[in-house]
């Protein structure tokens, strides 16, 4: 096997250093009946060659060279070649959890520089490592929250990702924390204020909101904050698009943000793995979950970095931890830096800019075609959009599909109440031309081949 | 000034490393790394767009130029230790060799730019690599069903401890109490907390391992469940195991089994044989997925299948395919919607009906590029190389016990499977503790391994060599061990100060905790 590192004779002369007669015998502890004594039923071994012919197929089978509308939690930006360079230097991929400070002061520094650049882009003062994704993060905000007011209760808009209320039900359910869903205002398509207030109890922890949500409208923070907080609540801000924060103003007034970093960098790679992140204010600091890298000096008063505050964390505190965390997601969230460090302070400002450009062409050009409709038109939106249509969305993806493209993903599965209605995402990716023929599609109109 | 003397220790000899400041040190305005196609779209005024949502003034991000980019982090990476550079024996994390072909194939167009939402038929190839990597760790542990949707150990055993929960549930009674060894990582209390259960620790027996009177005395009707990792943590496989699985079972409560260990069992032992009804893999330890400077990991559950019915949702399943519609063209020399619509009459896809799921636990189906490196690792080794690994990870650990045992005290006769614990109870008489010694081994160039875990043992050097390393590199950590144990004696206060070799000296972890510094702030 190539990646064993011995001769039979090698281990022929390190069993008898053992003392053992056999190989088997140092699995003698293993009571016998247990014991494997045959192949299991897996593939055959396969060489390098076999293995990336296997993996080319599975990729061809998957449709390439689409053009793509989908969104939706899972955004397609350009990644600039130097990310992938970086993060497969063996110093980072094959290093471990940076406990050992003296000889992983690489993978330290780098964690500080993501939790400044999560604190410049979020407004927040403090960021965490990385969590799993948004949605566990969204979920964990919550536990935060309920820790640090000593109330169990959330509320939760209906215009969040379904999945991530999905996951925050899952993770709530057995640790006695009710959520009440508060609906959206049909006109706008953000959090239904009336509703958001008359929901809020002295039991509330915590409102949380995504903004831009679901449907790629841009939540009222600022009024949302106050209604939250004049109970006592906290206001905890899900952002899924982390790219927007080159042009939307930060939600200052939230007290804890979760975001999903995954548009920073991160190949779709059908769903994971992601980069979920908390931030917060100083004052939430001791009831953060996740790793955190703080600065400080060595024995020669060099600046240098630790993990640190691990006194909130599962290997000291065991089942009165923040949150059982462990492994997170450190090669992602170094994608993350990397991406915001080729961009910068002028290019994710720019790069925002193309997709609310790109996002704004597609909206007027589709939502102006017969037989389709811009909801929520007079919101402020990012770069999604929910059109509703007279065609199936089933028909009108297959009639798209006929000409390369995946359209909107269809949204009667979560929200029935809109009809026949599909979420379409534009970025810095997607050109006119797909537009335009997507418009002429949807119009029914003939495309040139 | 001199120069460092060009003296060799072990198997290691300094050298330069560059320094590098904070990359908002290096930053200065107009300096830029990207460049952006001109927009095709008619341009906008965001201002005017997002009205009170704008945001006028930009995060402060560096602005630097793409050399600088490479430069800062490549020197970054040189203060890293990594595999590839040498031995990493932290025991209980399994850094094993992490192959390159894993990266190369989950970077594939086809599959790394596959998203979550498209249609089921043209994820077809996605969909196949999640079948069989199921396939594949279904037998590898003996169980009858899996999720991959966890994205971590931890994550995992969240999961697992769920279906637990929920086949209580059930049959009428969620019940009470985990039980978990004194020996266990912190994330089982942890997890059992959070899916509302108390914690019951149980005493490990004099040979570390799980004491079975004191299980039989209190398993009762209000037990969930035990957590248990075999082998344990100090290396020890439970040799009454299916005794244990009896006891639960005769009052109704399930093993859970934390398969953080796995790699000393894949081919040789099945955990669904010898009573297991629900375990985590890690796929990041055992299946050499990468580590990354700490994730992303992923944590399948594995369960009997009393267990199936409240998987999370989705679940792959085997549907009758719909009728197709292939797009009228295709990209020259990319075989991919024509090969649609091929007369398969099913396909595979999502279930989101089970009515008694316990939920999602993570958006999407879980980190998916960790499937991909997963599979190749499992193709890569076939059978009979899984059933290899597993012999010479444990033939290293036996061989450094061989070593070593004479120098160090072993506080566990019981026979080691791929992991060995010793204590520093000799050195610590000379007033060097286990932290000095790893502190230590960094100037012979190894990364140290596991300090002071399991809590069971005063003092743990917990070693896992896992079967990446040759013959050569162990005789080097062997002879590294036996010097450090001779610096005890001749110079303790060497080992106290250590490391000597490193850029930076042991830092301040005290004032980093009372006076947290977590970010960059620019200087006034």
């Amino acid at each position: 096997m190539r990646y064993l590192p011995k001769s039979d004779a090698e281990r022929a002369q390190m069993l008898s250093a053992t003392g053992a007669l056999s190989i088997d015998e140092l699995f003698a502890m293993i009571p016998a009946e247990y014991r494997i004594t045959s192949d299991l039923d897996l593939p055959r071994q396969l060489g390098e060659s076999e293995i990336i012919d296997y993996f080319k197929a599975a990729g061809a089978k998957n449709a390439v060279g689409l053009a793509s509308f989908l969104g939706a939690g899972c955004y397609r930006h350009y990644r600039p070649v130097v990310i992938d360079s970086l993060v497969q230097r063996g110093e980072f991929l094959t290093s471990y959890t940076p406990y050992q400070a003296e000889i992983t002061q690489g993978t330290l520094q780098a964690i500080f520089e993501f939790q400044t650049m999560i604190c410049e882009l979020t407004g927040m003062d403090v960021a965490n490592a990385s969590m799993y994704d948004g949605s566990t993060g969204a979920a964990e905000a919550i536990m935060m929250a309920t820790r640090i007011t000593g109330r169990s209760h959330s509320v939760v808009a209906r215009s969040v990702h379904p999945e991530y209320r999905e996951v925050m039900a899952t993770y709530h359910q057995h640790q006695g924390l009710p959520t009440t869903t508060v609906d959206y205002n049909r006109e706008t398509g953000q959090v239904d204020l009336a509703a958001l207030d008359a929901a809020i109890t002295p039991d509330t922890a915590a409102v949380l909101v995504q903004s831009p949500n679901f449907f790629g409208v841009l939540e009222d923070i600022p009024a949302i904050a106050a209604i939250a907080h004049a109970k006592g609540a906290l206001l905890i801000v899900s952002i899924a698009e982390a790219v927007s924060l080159g042009l939307v103003r930060p939600p200052v007034e939230a007290d804890i943000v979760s975001l999903e970093a995954q548009s920073f960098g991160v190949a779709l790679s059908y769903g994971g793995p992601f980069c979920g992140v908390i931030a917060t204010k100083d004052k939430y600091l001791r009831q953060m979950p996740g790793r955190l890298a703080g600065q400080t000096t060595d024995a020669d008063g060099q600046r240098g970095f630790v993990l640190t505050l691990s006194t909130r964390e599962q290997h000291i505190r065991r089942e009165k931890a923040t949150s059982n965390i462990c492994t997170n997601q450190a090669l992602v969230a170094l994608m993350a830096t990397i991406f915001l460090t080729v961009y910068g302070k002028e290019g994710v400002r720019e790069l925002a800019h193309h997709n609310l450009a790109k996002a704004a062409y597609a909206a007027s050009t589709l939502g102006t075609q017969p037989g389709a409709k811009l909801l929520f038109a007079g919101s402020p939106r990012f770069h999604e959009f929910v059109l509703q249509t007279t065609d199936s969305p089933i028909d009108l993806n297959n009639r798209l599909l006929t000409h390369n493209i995946v359209g909107g993903l269809d949204l009667s599965k979560w929200y029935p109440e809109l009809g026949q209605s599909t979420l379409w995402c534009a970025t810095e990716l997607t050109t006119r031309d797909h537009i335009d023929t997507a418009a002429r599609v949807l119009a029914g109109a003939p495309v040139e081949a | 000034m001199t120069a460092t003397p060009r003296t060799t220790l072990g198997k290691v000899r300094a050298h330069q490393t560059q320094n590098e400041g904070l990359i908002f040190e290096k930053s200065s305005p107009g300096k830029r790394a990207y460049k952006l196609p001109p927009l095709d779209v008619p341009d906008v005024d965001p201002a005017a767009l997002l009205g009170g949502a704008y945001r006028p003034e930009p995060g402060q991000l560096p602005e630097v130029s793409e050399i600088e980019v490479i430069r800062h982090f490549t020197r970054l990476s040189t203060w890293n230790y990594a595999i590839d550079l040498g031995m990493y024996p932290l025991g209980s994390c399994t850094m094993k060799y992490n192959p390159r072909v894993n990266e190369f194939v989950s970077r594939i167009e086809g599959l790394a730019e596959a998203h979550p939402y498209r249609p089921e038929s043209l994820a077809q190839g996605s969909l196949e690599i999640v079948e069989l990597l199921q396939r594949c760790l279904i037998e590898i542990t003996g169980m009858d069903a899996i999720t991959l949707q966890p994205a971590a150990g931890a994550h995992g055993e969240f999961t697992g401890i769920l279906l637990v929960r929920a086949y209580h549930q059930s049959r009428g009674n969620p019940r009470k109490k985990v039980l978990i060894p004194d020996s266990a990582h912190g994330t089982n209390p942890a997890t059992a907390a959070i899916c509302g259960y108390e914690v019951q620790n149980i005493k490990s027996n004099p040979e570390g391992g799980i004491d079975v009177a004191e299980l039989e005395r209190i398993v009762d009707e209000d037990t969930a469940a035990l957590m248990l990792t075999n082998p344990s943590t100090i290396g020890v496989f439970e040799s009454e195991i299916h005794r244990i699985a009896d006891i639960l079972h005769a009052k109704g409560a399930l093993l859970y089994m934390d398969g953080a260990n796995m790699n000393a069992l894949v081919g040789k032992t099945r955990p669904g044989d010898f009573g297991v009804d629900v375990m985590h893999l890690n796929l990041h330890k055992t299946f050499s997925t990468p580590h990354g400077g700490g994730g992303p990991g992923s944590g399948p559950v594995a369960c009997k299948a009393i267990l199936e019915p409240f998987l999370p949702t989705p679940v792959l399943v085997r549907k009758p395919a719909p009728a197709t519609t292939t797009p009228t063209t295709t990209t020259p020399g990319a075989p991919g919607p024509s090969h649609l619509g091929t007369g398969e009459t099913t396909q595979l896809g999502w279930s989101f009906d089970r009515p008694q799921t316990v939920g999602r636990v993570r958006a999407f189906y879980g980190n998916y590029g960790m499937f991909i490196r997963a599979l190749a690792y499992i193709l890569a080794n076939g059978p009979d190389g899984l059933r290899q690994t597993t012999e010479d990870a444990v033939l290293n650990a036996n061989y450094i016990r061989a070593g070593l045992q004479d120098l160090y005290e072993l506080p566990y006769k019981t026979a080691s499977m791929h992991e060995v614990v010793f204590s520093d109870k000799r050195q610590a008489a000379r007033g060097i503790k286990t932290g000095d010694i790893a502190k230590r081994l960094i100037d012979y160039g190894f990364h140290p391994y596991t300090v002071s875990f399991p809590m069971i043992v005063s003092g743990a050097l917990m070693i896992e060599p896992t079967e990446s390393e040759s013959l050569e590199e162990l005789d080097l950590f062997i002879a590294a061990m036996r010097s450090i144990a001779a610096e005890v004696e001749s110079n303790p206060d060497l080992v106290k100060s250590a490391p000597h070799s490193t850029r930076v000296s042991r830092l301040d972890e005290v004032t980093a905790a009372r006076k947290p510094i977590l970010r960059w702030k620019p200087t006034a």
